[in-house]
């Protein structure tokens, strides 16, 4: 008898745990093709809900990403591709709108600052170590 | 010489926490507002789009009634508490004269924006009703009252978010329109 409930409450949790995120997306807003759908998900966790500016438009409650997420599937379902459905809300709300910023001229400085900060720490690292060892064992 | 790679990492250091510092200071001030977004259609055509009259107040509005003289679109609606800050001061435009104020009403019950209008008064020529917030999404816009002015050409110029309150009418949209021949 202990032993089931342990299982039940075991079974309870590790579908609680699997259960994918649902996001604020709403029942009616859900298209009937599942691929689509997951399409449609995975680009709304990609645009920025404007109103709330830190949440995807697949996690807020606001109208507007309620209307944008509308949008998205919209132009799923007439069959445009992930890359123009990002590049159509790009148009009217520009790179703002995108979680990730995209990799171009004006965010060079952005992406690769990390890198050549990370280069720069290496190489000073090697110079101490290499001077410090030059150092510690003199030519005998 | 060595004294001088030592200080390199302090050097480094005051440049990063300058930087940061000066950010911060700077999103604090009025001239740099980090909140709010720049708008993709600076200077580029107002974009497509065609919305039905508000029957009994106002004729519609569409992408070709832009152009031809300096106008401003301003999206507004009644359930706004912001724009009915700004209602007065668009009331007050068109005394002086020269330039076009449309309104686009975003997903407004219609009886309601008669109601508001017809209580405030309607500062606008003409009204495109948005019910479903399509047009407003074409035009960038992600709240309201956002404002945009339009030159002659039909090129969006500037866009205002939030209430145009007596001191932007002075600090930038006045002179904007002056240079524009409104």
């Amino acid at each position: 008898m202990r032993a089931l409930a342990a299982i039940l409450g075991f079974a309870a949790l590790a579908l609680l745990v699997l259960a994918a995120p649902a996001g604020a997306v709403q029942p009616d807003e859900v298209l009937a093709d599942p691929a689509l759908e997951a399409r449609a998900r995975s680009i709304g966790q990609e645009l920025r809900c404007l109103v709330c500016q830190n949440q995807s438009i697949d996690e807020s409650d606001a109208p507007l990403a309620r209307d944008l997420r509308i949008l998205v599937r919209e132009r799923l379902t007439a069959g445009d591709t992930d890359a123009e459905i990002l590049a159509f809300v790009t148009a009217r709300y520009g790179d703002f709108v995108l979680l990730e910023p995209p990799f171009k001229p004006k965010t060079w400085l952005l992406w690769l600052a990390p890198a050549a900060i990370l280069l720069l720490g290496a190489f000073g690292v090697l110079t101490m170590a290499r001077r410090r060892g030059a150092r510690a064992n003199p030519i005998r | 010489m060595r004294q001088i790679v030592f200080l390199v990492p302090l050097a480094l250091f005051l440049l990063l926490a300058g930087t940061i510092g000066w950010f911060m200071v700077e999103s604090e001030s009025e001239e740099r507002d980090t909140q709010t977004l720049p708008s993709v259609l600076i200077d580029r055509p107002v974009p497509d789009f065609d919305l039905p009259p508000l029957a009994g107040i106002a004729p519609g509005l569409a992408r070709a009634d832009l152009g031809g003289k300096p106008a401003l679109v301003n999206f507004f609606a009644s359930w706004c508490l912001p724009c009915q800050a700004e209602h007065p001061v668009l009331m007050g435009l068109p005394a002086e004269g020269g330039v076009a104020i449309y309104g686009v009403n975003y997903k407004d019950p219609e009886a309601d924006a008669r109601g508001w209008l017809g209580k405030l008064g309607n500062p606008y020529e003409r009204i495109g009703v948005d019910a479903d917030g399509r047009a407003a999404i074409e035009w960038g816009v992600y709240g309201v009252p956002e404002t945009f002015v339009i030159d002659a050409e039909g090129m969006v110029r500037y866009r205002h978010v939030g209430p145009i309150l007596e001191r932007d009418l002075e600090r930038t949209i006045r002179p904007l329109l002056a240079e524009l021949g409104g």
